[in-house]
């Protein structure tokens, strides 16, 4: 009976267990990159960055037609571009990172409708650029994994001085040089991961993936490393769940994963150890010296 | 002798402008057709005695179409109206109404039995090329109606199509005997080939209980797969339903091929694989035969 409902699904078809794979390499890159995101104050930036890819798309589309990997390239380009351009107005201006990123991603949004309008065709090419994570091929089960691989590797890189300049960016500031690059290259795997993300899953799952496990993460722990640990089992939690859902239950694996993890979500919202409504309510004895 | 000769002669350059210049003068009969496939057959019949437009242009869809003010002005100018009947043009009568045009309309299904599309009539007629030949004789009916003058083009030009139509029809059939008889089935989301499927013997079997507008959920495909074992389909058409990608996933967890484009509604533009009804009707039977061969 559980092993039908749980394991069955994954033993008799490939497109489950594929899934399932593409689930996990996706929470093990996004998740700790959704931490930082949260610390950050930056949890929009996900849903900006969706527009901002655009105009890269649109000029490879234009370029080659309906070329998946020349529209990937594009949007990785334009990602980039916005990111960076946002991330060094931040820094030398006073205007705020989530004001310039707006900013850019809006104006980015404009020349990709314009670009695509010029082409005359209606064709959706956020769409086209957007994959479903029932349709795991090769490639692209390889480039997720791929990209998992890159964007821990990087972290590892970049996790002091990213670790203090969320915390305290003033004392980095005073001790070292690190934190400018430290941001950029986080810019940048924020990027990798998001248009892979959508190129293999779609948006919906792409950016959710990143950040509720982190919005989870947030009642249960208080340092980093625990919040990050708990992120990743989360998000894979989610997707594994979300994924029998879907089989069970006929809702589509997207929105199915992105529920359950709300669900964690809401859960961790009520009962969570840091700062939970219910612990807030009963705050229970406090230790006593 | 001399001068009757003559005097023939000038009877005739006499009578030139009589007889001649009202034909030359006169311009090609406007017709407006509802959609690409009904063009096409116009065109063929009527030559350069008409003037063809259609509503719903190539790679449209007339089931969803939405008329422009533009439309209207065509259907008011129009001689005649070419319409498919059997309530593929819903949005026509309202169309007809606003545009106050009088012109005259052929419907193109008369005397063609309707199969049944759920409890509505199937109107997807053409797709049988036996009921095509229909098309035409309503077709050519009307425009020597609208015509008489050209009559005689008119019946040229319809014979001469029916003539490859019969030949379209021979090979059609010559297409199906090749494909042996237990692998003439696919499974598709296509509601279209309901003529085709009757009049050639290819069952289009469609994926249980999948609603085609809303991503695909995981029971869903587990679901096409399933049945695609469970009833040996050699081969898939579900390039309307879901992502290519999708489709190459269960192609390869069943090993049925995935099928190319069949189109059903509409011909493509002049570059496009189906430009024209026998183009149109030649891809489909390639691309279901090339995916059910062994």
């Amino acid at each position: 009976m559980i092993y039908d409902a749980l394991i069955a699904p994954f033993v008799e078809f490939e497109f489950m267990r594929r899934a399932l794979a593409a689930a996990v390499a996706l929470s093990l890159g996004g998740a700790p990159i959704g931490v930082f995101l949260m610390l950050r104050r930056m949890s929009l930036v996900g849903d900006a960055m969706a527009h901002a890819i655009l105009p890269g798309a649109a000029i490879g589309f234009l370029l080659s037609g309906l070329n998946l990997f020349a529209m990937t390239v594009g949007g990785l380009i334009a990602g980039f571009t916005v990111a960076i351009l946002a991330g060094v107005v931040a820094r030398t201006t006073d205007l705020k990172e989530d004001a310039s990123l707006a900013t850019f991603y809006l104006a980015s949004l404009a020349l990709g409708v314009t670009i695509v309008s010029i082409k005359g065709t209606n064709i959706d090419l956020l769409h086209v650029l957007f994959g479903n994570i029932l349709a795991m091929d090769d490639p692209t089960l390889l480039v997720v994994a791929f990209n998992a691989t890159v964007t821990l590797v990087m972290l590892a890189v970049i996790y002091r001085p990213l670790v203090i300049e969320s915390v305290d960016p003033l004392f980095l500031r005073t001790v070292s040089r690190a934190g400018a690059p430290a941001h950029l290259a986080f810019l940048a795997l924020v990027v990798v991961n998001l248009v892979n993300g959508f190129q293999a899953l779609g948006t919906l799952l792409a950016v959710g993936l990143m950040i509720l496990p982190a919005g989870i993460a947030r009642f249960w722990s208080r340092d980093i490393t625990g919040m990050i640990c708990i992120a990743v089992v989360s998000a894979i939690a989610s997707g594994y769940l979300g994924l029998v859902l879907s089989f069970q239950t006929r809702v589509p694996s997207g929105p199915a994963i992105i529920l359950v993890a709300t669900v964690l979500y809401v859960g961790s919202v009520l009962f969570g150890n840091v700062r939970g409504v219910i612990r807030q309510l009963f705050p229970g004895r406090h230790l006593e010296a | 002798m001399c001068t009757k000769r003559h005097f023939l002669l000038w009877l005739i350059c006499l009578a030139q402008p009589i007889f001649v210049a009202p034909v030359q003068a006169q311009q090609p009969l406007k017709v407006v057709a509802s959609f690409s496939i009904l063009g096409d057959f116009v065109k063929n019949i009527g030559g350069v005695r008409v003037e063809v437009t259609t509503l719903v242009g190539p790679d449209g869809d007339v089931h969803v179409y939405a008329p422009a003010p533009a439309d209207a002005r065509k259907v008011a100018d129009a001689k005649l109206l070419v319409i498919n009947g059997l309530g593929l043009e819903g949005w026509l009568p309202r169309l007809l109404q606003a545009s106050g045009g009088k012109a005259p309309t052929v419907t193109a299904t008369e005397g063609i039995a309707p199969l049944k599309l759920g409890s509505d009539a199937d109107p997807h007629a053409w797709q049988s090329v036996a009921n095509a030949k229909k098309y035409v004789a309503n077709i050519r009916d009307g425009l020597i109606a609208a015509d008489p003058a050209d009559a005689e083009v008119f019946r040229n030009n319809a014979t001469a199509y029916l003539e490859k139509l019969d030949a379209l029809d021979g090979e059609v059939r010559a297409a199906i005997k090749q494909i042996p008889a237990g692998r003439r089935k696919v499974i598709s989301t296509h509601d279209a080939f309901g003529y085709f499927a009757s009049a050639y013997g290819i069952r289009f079997i469609a994926p249980l209980g999948v609603s085609t507008e809303s991503e695909a959920s995981a029971r869903d495909i587990a679901g096409i797969i399933a049945q695609i074992r469970g009833e040996k389909i050699p081969a898939v058409f579900l390039e309307k339903m879901i992502d290519p990608r999708l489709m190459q996933r269960i192609s390869a967890e069943t090993g049925a091929k995935v099928g190319g484009t069949l189109y059903s509604d509409s011909l493509t533009d002049e570059k496009g694989d189906a430009p024209t009804y026998i183009d149109m009707v030649r891809h489909n039977i390639r691309a279901l035969t090339s995916a059910l061969a062994n």
